[in-house]
């Protein structure tokens, strides 16, 4: 049991996983000064014969330097999350020489289709191969409801939307076997809606795809 | 209006002559409407944690029968055995229930009809029958529901957001019957939060008492006006959204529908549109709450009370332009997400302004832990966790590895349990001796918010852990996932404690009803508090009183150097204090 973010599958999962911790170390001061705090002040100010609480309707300058604080945060850390938002999912941010494949999600399971080596496209049921270092760019739609492509390693989720043309891109960095699942609930097969995902060499890639279209096209 | 407040102060002067039906059925006064809205969503509580706790089980023990779930029937557990189509519908049931039928009626249908006229000092609301029919839509709604849990084909199972096109197919979610009642009920709900709300804020605009100026409400009021504002403007367009989704299912329209024509994404829209007020609906009566309690209970004012009074209104006014940030990976144009990000991350803002003023009342106070002040803090506390969990799904890049994964479970559960819940049980105790004249056990009261306190941490807090791993959230059976396979043992801690939390909620219950008829007679002012409310008798008499008090000062005069006790009640009336003029209150 990791009690930590998964594998860093993807070049997405560095940029991502550091703001996931930027943004932990910042809930963490705050979460500890308040909680501290509240301990403290229950134990100190806690209520005793012949005390009396000091009586004050509040302070300008304190509102003033709390108010001023999250806010310059907050707009600090909304720059920097977008700065990588428009970087992974900006409406130009799918590298132009990205490698095609067509994720078709239906209950429930994955249609995934390859550009075959004779130019041929075919489709294989519930297996995601990928080559590793590469931009890979998914092109997602969906034959009834909504589901959602999540691979956890990759840090890539997208929903899929009928009567959409969505398109998602990652690149793999790291060759070995995954799971893609579907995140949004879709029917009562849900939970069983999964895929093999395996990242390979380019060489191994191109062996299997060269494979997979000869058995596809027999 | 000046006949029903004649009426009132005949009957408060007189004998209540009201037949049975009247006084308590079919009733007007605002008191016994909140108490029916008290009786029929704890009702509904406890109904939404059975559902939770056999969730609970299923994800423990997976294909293990269910202790008494053989009185279940062969589609939902054949031999107690939870099948998939049975644990959507527990997923989509339990949230329905809890937000629509247990949190937002307790909060606001509880406590707006209850405290408004106490705390504002009139006799009873704008529109008493307005009121009534307002609990009275909601009870129907309610019963709708809970009827769709027993339809043959079972209960609505597309999430209690109800995500079309889904929602809007029989064929797709397999559910029919259910999945219509789901959409009429919603539609009571609508319409029993509009004429609520309604009936709120006019009330609070036009029914103050002399000399309750804005500024000397109650944060409790302030808060339930604002939360009104919200309500009357969101409801509408959820009730529309469901009468579309009602169409889409019996009529065959097509709104929903992307083959024939329509938008998926269309439904999100108007849900969240709705959604997102509705959350803030769910939290911001809590706040008002606790900030009465803390006052209370640390013997001070309120730390900046403007301050708090333009953060209620801020994350009103927030609260309209994020409903995005639930779609930031749902196919909505990317640039959105950047826009929406941003507003949602300055909710922040205010959200900061509010904790830090709750420790800056307790700073220097004179604490006394009674039970509401023990909740009251663990809301604080508790809260803060659900709000700083928030800003990592606000960052969108980081939302798109954890959305709608156990994060935003437990996110979600630390604002509605930890913070709302909380609360809730913080006020009811406050506030129980003023509806039924008796005060509740204060060391069962304690034992309760301890256990509480204890197993609901054990329960929401390794779900942040399930969540960074990636675990997905209406998942009925989690290891048919390698990657998520090690992470049994973590989840049958979780429901353990789950169990446990349940079952200490039992304390709670029996307290609750043996305090009815055996809780210690309640004096009428059993926590030394300042509000107009405790000026009355416990319990508060039909009409409230004869006359309305006149206001001198704010509420929170705790510990004020002109008295020698450590409160001063704002109709107490101090040599140095002038007469207000009669301005806005009923001629009376």
């Amino acid at each position: 049991m990791r009690w930590w973010l998964p594998l860093k599958g993807s070049t997405f999962a560095g940029p991502i996983d550091g703001l996931f911790i930027a943004i932990l170390i910042i809930t963490g001061i705050a979460f500890v000064l308040v909680e501290l705090g509240l301990i403290w002040f229950i134990i100190r100010y806690r209520a005793r014969p012949g005390r009396r609480a000091f009586y004050t309707h509040g302070n300008t300058r304190a509102e003033v330097i709390w108010t001023t604080i999250p806010a310059v945060t907050m707009v600090a850390l909304g720059l920097v999350s977008n700065h990588y938002w428009v970087e992974i999912k900006g409406r130009n941010s799918v590298p132009a020489n990205a490698y095609p494949i067509g994720v078709h999600a239906k209950q429930f399971e994955w249609q995934i289709t390859y550009p075959g080596p004779d130019g041929k496209s075919f489709t294989v049921r519930n297996q995601l191969h990928v080559p590793v270092g590469r931009p890979v760019v998914v092109q997602l739609s969906s034959e009834d409801v909504i589901h959602s492509f999540y691979v956890p390693q990759f840090r890539v989720r997208q929903d899929i939307v009928p009567g959409m043309d969505i398109k998602a891109w990652f690149q793999a960095t790291v060759p070995g076997t995954y799971e893609l699942g579907c995140s949004q609930l879709c029917g009562l097969g849900h939970y069983r809606m999964r895929a093999q995902v395996y990242v390979h060499t380019q060489e191994a890639y191109d062996a299997w795809l060269k494979q997979a279209a000869q058995e596809a096209s027999q | 209006m000046t006949t029903v407040a004649a009426t009132a102060h005949t009957a408060a002067a007189h004998h209540d002559d009201r037949s049975f039906v009247r006084k308590y059925i079919f009733s007007t006064d605002h008191k016994i409407i909140g108490i029916q809205f008290l009786f029929v969503s704890l009702f509904f509580l406890v109904v939404g944690g059975l559902l939770a706790m056999q969730m609970r089980w299923q994800l423990a023990f997976p294909g293990q029968p269910m202790p008494g779930g053989g009185i279940l029937p062969e589609t939902m557990a054949p031999g107690g055995v939870i099948l998939p189509e049975y644990y959507i519908q527990l997923v989509t049931m339990h949230g329905t229930f809890m937000v629509f039928f247990a949190i937002m009626p307790l909060l606001v249908g509880v406590y707006a009809n209850f405290l408004i006229p106490l705390k504002i000092g009139t006799h009873d609301m704008a529109f008493p029958r307005i009121n009534m029919w307002s609990f009275w839509s909601f009870f129907a709604g309610g019963l709708v529901m809970l009827a769709s849990l027993f339809v043959p084909d079972g209960a609505a199972r597309a999430g209690w957001t109800m995500y079309a096109p889904l929602s809007a197919r029989h064929d797709y979610s397999g559910a029919s019957l259910g999945q219509e009642l789901w959409s009429v009920s919603i539609i009571f709900v609508g319409l029993s939060s509009i004429l609520g709300s309604l009936n709120y804020i006019t009330t609070i605009i036009n029914n103050r008492a002399p000399g309750m100026t804005w500024f000397r409400l109650p944060l409790s009021v302030w808060s339930l006006f604002v939360t009104a504002i919200l309500g009357l403007l969101a409801l509408p367009v959820l009730s529309g959204a469901a009468i579309m989704l009602l169409f889409d299912q019996i009529l065959q329209t097509h709104f929903f529908d992307p083959p024939a024509g329509g938008q998926a994404l269309l439904w999100q829209h108007l849900f969240w549109f709705f959604g997102h007020p509705e959350v803030y609906i769910l939290i911001l009566p809590a706040m008002g709450m606790v900030s009465d309690i803390i006052a209370n209970g640390s013997r001070k004012p309120i730390f900046g009370y403007h301050s708090m009074v333009f953060a209620i209104v801020a994350i009103a006014f927030l609260g309209w332009i994020v409903w995005g940030h639930h779609m930031f990976v749902s196919g909505m144009n990317p640039t959105l997400g950047s826009s929406f990000m941003v507003s949602t991350l300055i909710i922040a803002v205010p959200s900061a302004v509010k904790t830090f003023n709750w420790m800056g009342t307790m700073w220097r106070g004179n604490l006394r832990f009674h039970v509401p002040m023990l909740h009251a803090i663990a809301f604080v506390a508790m809260f803060v966790i659900g709000g700083l969990s928030g800003i990592f799904m606000a960052a969108t890049p980081v939302d798109m590895f954890i959305h709608d994964t156990y994060f935003i479970v437990a996110h979600l559960h630390y604002v509605l349990f930890g913070g709302s819940l909380f609360a809730l049980f913080g006020a009811i105790t406050y506030w129980y001796p003023k509806m039924f004249g008796r005060l509740m056990s204060e060391p069962w009261g304690k034992v309760h918010f301890w256990l509480t306190f204890i197993f609901y941490n054990c329960t929401f807090f390794p779900m942040h852990i399930l969540g960074m791993a990636g675990e997905m959230r209406r998942i009925y059976d989690p290891s048919q996932y390698t990657f998520l396979q090690p992470y049994q043992p973590m989840r049958v801690f979780i429901s353990i404690s789950a169990f446990l939390l349940f079952a200490s909620q039992l304390i709670f219950f029996v307290n609750f009803w043996w305090s009815l008829w055996k809780g210690k007679p309640a004096p009428q002012n059993p926590w030394d508090d300042n509000g107009l409310e405790w000026s009355l008798p416990s319990p508060a008499p039909h009409g409230n009183w004869d006359r309305v008090p006149s206001v001198y000062r704010g509420p929170y005069e705790f510990s004020s150097p002109q008295v020698a006790e450590d409160y001063l009640p704002q109709h107490k009336k101090l040599p140095t204090d002038r007469e207000p003029a009669v301005t806005s209150a009923p001629s009376h």
